[in-house]
This record gives structure tokens, sequence and C-alpha cells, in this order.
């Protein structure tokens, strides 16, 4: 699985992809909208966004990523309270999926693998 | 259910996108805090397995995790500061020292739009008897409009200064000339604070500015 994590906090993805390159799961990151645009040569099956970022936030990224990576699927990282508090104040994320910061690696990638299935179907 | 009168709404508003804009950050040093302290305990997992455990590796990352409990700490102090402003109605401060202030609890909102606010230092005292959570709220609210229209420099700088007739907090750097939709800024609410504090607003298409005026000597 390839993963593109894109946070703001340099910190927070930093470390999470090197806990998932552990786990086996190949993980790229950027801190930034643009900086995640300026990637090239590479293909992901899943981009983390976070969604409050400066300059491009993780919905707008998304929109951009779907067209550089056709083939890509999503999800959301979000400072809200609950899913609930992001789906209330975030109506043009849809039906993707979402995860609540802090974030347990273990159901990141239970949440990853949700996704891939769901898309293989 | 009976509606809140207009100050008090307002008040309320400004009060619940701070607390918000807070939480986000606090959530995001504890995210930072959990992948790190998720990192060492992945290492002496492997460390179990009889995998090496580097010291130094391990110290590096409970430095970043002491660096983000300081973080946290500073914005929960902020946090507090700004929950006691509302504990006096009236009180004499610093208008310096309250723009700055705002200034720091709107960043977070301004660094989505990758806008800055910097506080120029007056050349006199900006001491005022007013309100100090009705100030903040009112700076507050010319930042998010500032905010909305930066310039190039994408700086807005906030320059409290102390006048013959008032104390004055001015905004410059927003280019407002070309399609600024300034959303009937100062609105109905904006207005119903602005009498509270005896205060004005004036907006300056021309030079980019947007002044806060306010009225020295006590307020309602």
């Amino acid at each position: 699985m390839n993963v593109l994590l894109v946070d703001d906090e340099i910190e927070l993805v930093d470390t999470l992809a090197e806990r998932l390159n552990m786990r086996g799961i190949e993980a790229d990151w950027a801190t930034s909208g643009e900086e995640a645009m300026a990637i090239e040569g590479k293909t992901y099956d899943i981009a983390v966004l976070d969604v409050k970022m400066p300059r491009i936030s993780g919905i707008e990224l998304k929109k951009k990523l779907q067209v550089k990576y056709p083939g890509t699927h999503f999800i959301f990282m979000t400072g809200h309270g609950s899913e609930d508090d992001f789906r209330a104040g975030s109506a043009e994320a849809g039906s993707d999926y979402y995860l609540v910061k802090p974030v347990d690696i273990d159901i990141l990638i239970q949440k990853m693998n949700e996704v891939l299935e769901k898309a293989s179907e | 259910m009976k509606k809140l009168d207009t100050i008090g709404e307002t008040g309320l508003r400004f009060f619940g996108k701070v607390s918000a804009s807070i939480s986000h950050e606090i959530k995001n040093t504890l995210a930072v805090i959990n992948e790190n302290a998720g990192l060492m305990e992945d290492l002496t997992l492997m460390a179990e397995k009889g995998m090496e455990l580097d010291p130094v590796r391990v110290r590096g990352l409970a430095e970043k995790i002491l660096a983000q409990v300081r973080r946290s700490d500073g914005i929960v102090k902020n946090l507090n500061r700004f929950a006691h402003s509302i504990d006096e109605t009236g009180k004499t401060v610093d208008v310096e020292e309250t723009a700055t202030f705002t200034a720091l609890l709107a960043a977070r909102l301004g660094s989505v739009r990758g806008v800055t606010f910097k506080t120029v230092s007056p050349e006199k005292p900006t001491r005022i008897l007013t309100s100090p959570f009705f100030l903040e709220a009112l700076i507050f609210r010319c930042l998010e409009i500032a905010m909305t229209a930066p310039d190039a420099d994408k700086t807005i700088y906030l320059k409290p200064e102390t006048t013959e007739a008032n104390i004055q907090v001015r905004l410059t750097g927003m280019d407002l000339k070309e399609a600024w939709d300034e959303g009937g800024f100062p609105t109905e609410e904006d207005r119903a604070l602005l009498d509270l504090l005896k205060a004005d607003i004036e907006v300056n298409s021309t030079k980019g500015e947007i002044v806060l005026i306010l009225t020295t000597g006590k307020n309602d």
C-alpha cells in the first residue's frame, strides 16, 4: 500500500510516516498542499489529508489530487471534537472517511484497509 | 426559545469561535505527542524482540514530546487569560497589549489563509478604561475582516496609537480596492459592540486601512 500523508505539522506526518513504514506501509509526506502537488513520479493508493492547512485546505487539496492521481482514495484527519462536528461544518467533504486527531495508528490502518476493500468491490 | 440580546449573542459567538480555534490547536499538539509517544512505544517493542535501542533516538523523541507539552501549556495559558478577560466589565487596559493578545488568538485563523499579524508598538501609552472582553471581540472582528483582503505581503499590521482626541488601532496591509466584499462591515452586531464601547470603525479602501477608534473615558 502506498500512502501520502499531508499535514502542516511536520512532526506529525514525519513520525506517522515512519510508524507506517515500520508496519510495511510505504508512506510519503508533505506539509502543505503545494508540497503535495509538487511530488512527481509517484502514485498513491490513499492520501491522508489534514482538513485545515494554510492556503490550500484538505478539501481543496483533495480536488486537486483527484486530478493528479485519479485512482487515489482519501481519508481526512480533523482537529474537530468529533466526526459529527466535522461533518456539520464541512458539507463539501461529502461521504469521505474521517479520523479525529489524535489518530490511533491501528484505527488508521484499519480505515485504510476498509477504503481499499470498498473500492475493490 | 427566548432570543439573546445582540451583545450577548455577539459575545458568545466570539467566545465560541476562539474556543473552537484553540481546541483545534490543542488537538494538533496532542496528535504530535501521540505520534512521538507511539514511535517510542514501537521502538521499545522492537527492543524487546532483540533490536538495539538507540538512547539518542529515544531522548530525541522525549524532547519532542516535552516541546509539545510546553506548546500546549502556552496555548492553555492563552485560553485561561482569554476566559478571564470577561471577569471585569470595566477595567483600564493597555490597548497595545490587548491588540497583541487578540492577534495571537486570531493567528491560527490567519495562518489558514496564509496571513500573519504584527503589532507595531506605539510611541505613547495606549491605556483606556473599557471592557477587555468586548475590546478583544472588536479587534478580532477587525482582524477577521482584514484577513479576507490582505495585500501581496500577507501581513496585517496593527498599530495602536494615542491621538489628542482618542486611542486608535489602525490595521494596515490590506488591498481593499478591487472587488473587496466587505459583507456589510460593520454589521448590525458590530455596531452593537461599537456602541457598547463608545467606539467607531472607519474603513479607508484607498489606503487599505481599517481604523478602530476608541473614545477615552469610561464606557457603559
